[in-house]
């Protein structure tokens, strides 16, 4: 709830995706996890599956992770991950593009593949009656994709449309500046859909030695949310994935990035009416053994709708709609960041006043009672997290990538309820840096006078 | 981050409610009655989850205002947060958060929607903070003053530095000639930075009345425990004269209407739109069968032809929200690929409406978009805070019993309906045509244009 929401309706397509104003729907339709959240079996072909038996609805949602995220993309040809996931849809050695996009629609469902930078993630809805069908369409564009090059070509299009369509989003241009200047050629710092200049530049060739080399069950993480129990489920998946070789690229973890040795800053110019800023520096990975801490801490820094930053920027100054900070922790890399967009002329003061309540985060302890709240929220509003089957997929998608036990559901309010206030300065003053930090900024310079 | 997709969103407009796994129809699970005071109220019991959701929707939306007041809905909106004498400013979004639940508000042209979703066993404290700020808001000045600065910096930031918006702010000014909706829901510039406490006060005054109001309440409750206690804390506040009807209706449009916005951009961007009925007419239902066939998914005919095959646009796609108190537009949305132009795709675009109007769609396809349809109906199940928002928007507009015949109605269209709504409403002396032309940085107009 970092934003009031205002919808505006003819809720055309683009208007809501390009706001991104969806209201954030929450309810829970799930019974309080009692002895976890789902089950976990590894399939003959070293895959895993995950399964939270639902019956209430006659639903089946399915989210498969696999390891085929923008940092295994190769160095030279950024955008690669990117453009398979796109490809993988759009026709197999028995289904063309047409007939695949056909037969989930005209029953309802719906088949879609995102990549991001660690994970491609495919998910799929159906009826619970339909699931053979999803489970057949999604074991096909799994293991025969063709890579037609009329279709990839087709596809860089849109790829390229999509990446110049970014340029007119002054938050993602400030985004993708920050994660260059915080990784630099490091592979978390190049954008997932590669560049306007890279992506033509990518062969059929490339695209079927990613697919061959990443595209594999012992990369992949099959969650399963619906009216179907685990049994049932193997049965389905032998027939469609019993073939499905292991095998693929030795998994080589990226490099651990460089911390930034002092303020970076980088301001591109727009003709908006706002500047458009993030501000922030490496994070931690979701390992590390203070992340509850952080949560704890950064919840009360920007996470929230009571925060300091809210608190100050918003709510006293009035210089910003949105301002929040976040700790967004990957498996091998992760990065620290404060979003605001303010009027340009005040661009100036609202960094220096969200870099003031960093320090005061850092510097003074927090009381019992923000202690108090901030648990109380955290471990309280976690049911919420879980009302959909679509974020119970996730959720089990997510515990399975990072290790964290199916009983993590149980756990966790424990792991919030442990940290200390001495724990929540600890990290503040090991994990934020006023002082050594990235500054990217969109705006209109002329109005927006920032320190260089 | 934010990314331009073409998407489908008739999402959760259009529930209908046989196919509820949930004991019973929805009409069977919904709990209606009205207090002394005029004041709706909805609840459904949904035991399976520990979970409610407390939602108020009010009748007032940027319909309801007037020029050189546009936005004051959704400025009363942002100050329902702003304090009370009994919790105080800061206090709401405290009070919700340090007992886990999370809340949140939309406005929209015709109604505003207020929600807090708890554990269950906090739906008193929920109706507690909702029947406060029905009756005792206090717009203090020292509050309004910088959240009225946020307010303007919301609508920079969502609508002026997003090239799409402008262009759909502008269409909506040029469909609309007379009626309400013609102005942005989140305010025209000028008015906004006019607002003051006593407008807000008088608009809070006239509007915010239980006579006026839903409330809806859904969730692990029992509706005989949770009436007496929405009897003691709404059950007071009293009745307000009924608000002002809305008097200005769109007159018939006469003649196609073109507008172009030139702005910073990278590609052109075109919307079409057509005025259409709202929910209380029988066509809606073939009206949202057509734009399912148009533009629900990779497999309708825009994407097929003006996507996949022609190669025109990187997305098409068609809308239609009939969930308004009076008759809004049917639309179309595409994004053109680099070295295309709008006109191009606005042309393939019409090929596929003629192809409509002309020969009677396939009965695979009909059958496909009321799959569609009714899928989308069932995934909505899922969501008890979906389902309560469902009938606060319907009940705001019309009846939430018109969720009822949905389903029922969508099954009845034919091919032959399909092909006669398209014939009637897809003219082009009823449509507006909207056109981004991208301008580089002080230059002249690029990449679009013949």
């Amino acid at each position: 709830m970092r934003t009031r929401n205002l919808r505006t309706p003819l809720a055309i397509l683009v208007l809501v995706a390009a706001l991104g104003l969806a209201l954030s729907t929450a309810l829970a339709s799930l019974p309080a996890p009692a002895a976890g959240v789902g089950q976990r079996e590894v399939l003959p072909n070293s895959m895993v599956l995950l399964v939270s038996e639902k019956h209430g609805v006659p639903i089946a949602t399915v989210s498969m992770l696999i390891r085929a995220g923008s940092i295994l993309d190769p160095p030279d040809k950024p955008g690669v991950a990117n453009l398979v996931a796109e490809l993988i849809t759009q026709g197999t050695t028995t289904r063309t593009a047409p007939q695949i996009s056909e037969a989930i629609e005209f029953v309802g469902g719906s088949l879609s593949v995102d990549a991001g930078q660690e994970l491609t993630t495919i998910s799929l809805s159906v009826l619970s009656k339909d699931l053979d069908l999803g489970l057949n369409l999604l074991a096909d564009i799994l293991q025969n994709p063709t890579f037609a090059p009329a279709e990839i070509e087709r596809k860089k299009q849109e790829v390229i449309a999509g990446i110049k369509r970014d340029q007119e989003d002054p938050g993602t241009v400030s985004w993708q500046a920050f994660l260059k200047l915080i990784y630099g050629t490091n592979p978390y710092g190049h954008p997932v859909e590669g560049a306007e200049a890279t992506v033509p530049a990518i062969t059929r060739e490339d695209l079927v030695r990613f697919h061959e080399a990443q595209y594999r069950p012992n990369k992949a993480i099959l969650a399963v949310v619906g009216d179907v129990t685990l049994p049932d489920l193997k049965r389905r998946l032998d027939a469609r994935l019993g073939g499905w070789k292991q095998g693929g690229a030795a998994f080589a973890p990226p490099p651990k990035p460089a911390p930034l040795t002092q303020r970076t800053v980088r301001t591109i110019q727009r003709d908006v009416t706002q500047a458009n800023i993030t501000l922030g520096h490496l994070g931690v990975t979701r390992d590390n053994p203070d992340y509850y801490a952080i949560q704890v801490m950064n919840y009360l820094l920007g996470g929230g709708f009571n925060s300091y930053l809210v608190a100050k920027i918003r709510e006293e100054k009035g210089w910003a709609y949105d301002v929040g900070s976040a700790f967004g922790p990957g498996k091998y890399a992760g990065e620290f960041s404060v979003s605001m967009q303010t009027k340009n002329e005040v661009a100036e003061q609202a960094i220096e006043a969200a870099l003031a309540e960093i320090r005061r985060m850092r510097e003074q302890p927090v009381s019992e009672q923000e202690l108090k709240d901030t648990k109380a929220y955290l471990t309280g509003s976690f049911p919420l997290r879980l009302d959909t089957s679509r974020k119970i997929v996730g959720m089990l998608a997510t515990i399975e990538y990072y290790g964290l036990g199916l009983d993590y559901v149980d756990r966790y309010p424990g792991l919030i309820n442990a940290v200390t206030a001495a724990d929540v300065q600890r990290v503040a003053q090991k994990y934020l840096d006023p002082n050594r930090y990235a500054l990217s900024i969109v705006a209109d310079l002329s109005k927006a006078k920032i320190r260089e | 981050m934010f990314r331009v997709r073409a998407v489908v969103l008739t999402i959760g407009l259009f529930l209908g409610l046989t196919a509820s796994a949930s004991a019973g129809t929805l009409a069977e699970r919904v709990f209606e009655t009205t207090l002394g005071n005029g004041l709706k109220v909805l609840i459904v019991e949904e035991p399976k989850a520990p979970v409610v959701t407390v939602q108020v929707w009010y009748k007032v939306g940027s319909r309801n205002e007037e020029t050189g007041r546009t936005g004051l809905s959704h400025m009363l909106e942002h100050m329902m947060f702003k304090g009370t004498p009994k919790v105080g400013p800061k206090q709401f979004d405290m009070i919700v958060t340090r007992n886990g639940g999370v809340d949140n508000a939309e406005t929209q042209m015709d109604f505003t929607g207020y929600y807090e979703d708890f554990a269950a066993d906090r739906v008193e404290l929920g109706l507690m903070l909702e029947a406060d700020r029905m009756a005792n808001l206090l717009i203090d000045e020292k509050e309004f003053e910088p959240e009225h600065q946020v307010v303007i910096e919301e609508r920079r930031l969502r609508v002026d530095d997003q090239p799409a918006n402008v262009l759909g702010e502008t269409m909506r000014a040029t469909a609309f000639l007379a009626h309400a909706y013609r102005w942005p829901t989140i305010g025209w510039p000028s008015d906004m930075q006019a607002y003051t406490r006593d407008a807000l006060l008088r608009y809070y005054r006239t509007y915010y009345a239980p006579n006026n109001a839903t409330l809806v309440v859904a969730g692990d409750v029992k509706k005989g425990a949770l009436l007496p206690k929405i009897q003691s804390l709404f059950g007071t506040i009293p009745r307000l004269p009924d608000p002002p009807k809305v008097i200005t209706q769109e007159p018939p449009q006469t003649g196609e209407r073109r507008v172009s916005v030139q702005k910073e951009a990278e590609l052109p961007l075109l919307f079409v739109v057509y005025h259409a009925p709202n929910l209380a007419h029988p066509d809606g239902f073939a009206l949202q069968v057509l734009a399912y066939i148009l533009g629900g998914g990779e497999s309708a005919r825009f994407h097929q032809k003006v996507v996949y095959q022609k190669q025109l646009a990187s997305y098409a796609g068609a809308d239609y929200n009939p969930v308004h108190v009076d008759p809004f537009l049917f639309g179309f949305s595409a994004g053109p690929l680099p070295g295309k132009t709008a006109e191009e795709v606005e042309q393939a675009l019409y090929a596929e409406v003629e192809r409509v109007q002309r020969e009677p769609v396939v009965d695979r396809e009909l059958q496909k978009a009321k799959n569609q349809i009714e899928s989308e109906f069932i995934f909505a199940q899922d969501s008890v805070h979906q389902v309560a928002e469902m009938l606060g928007r319907y009940e705001s507009v019309a009846s939430w019993k018109l969720l009822d015949g949905f389903l029922e109605g969508v099954s009845k269209v034919t091919t032959a309906d399909v092909q006669r709504v398209a014939r009637k409403y897809l003219v082009p002396d009823n449509r507006t045509v909207a056109i981004l032309i991208p301008m580089k940085a002080g230059a002249a107009p690029a990449g679009a244009g013949k």
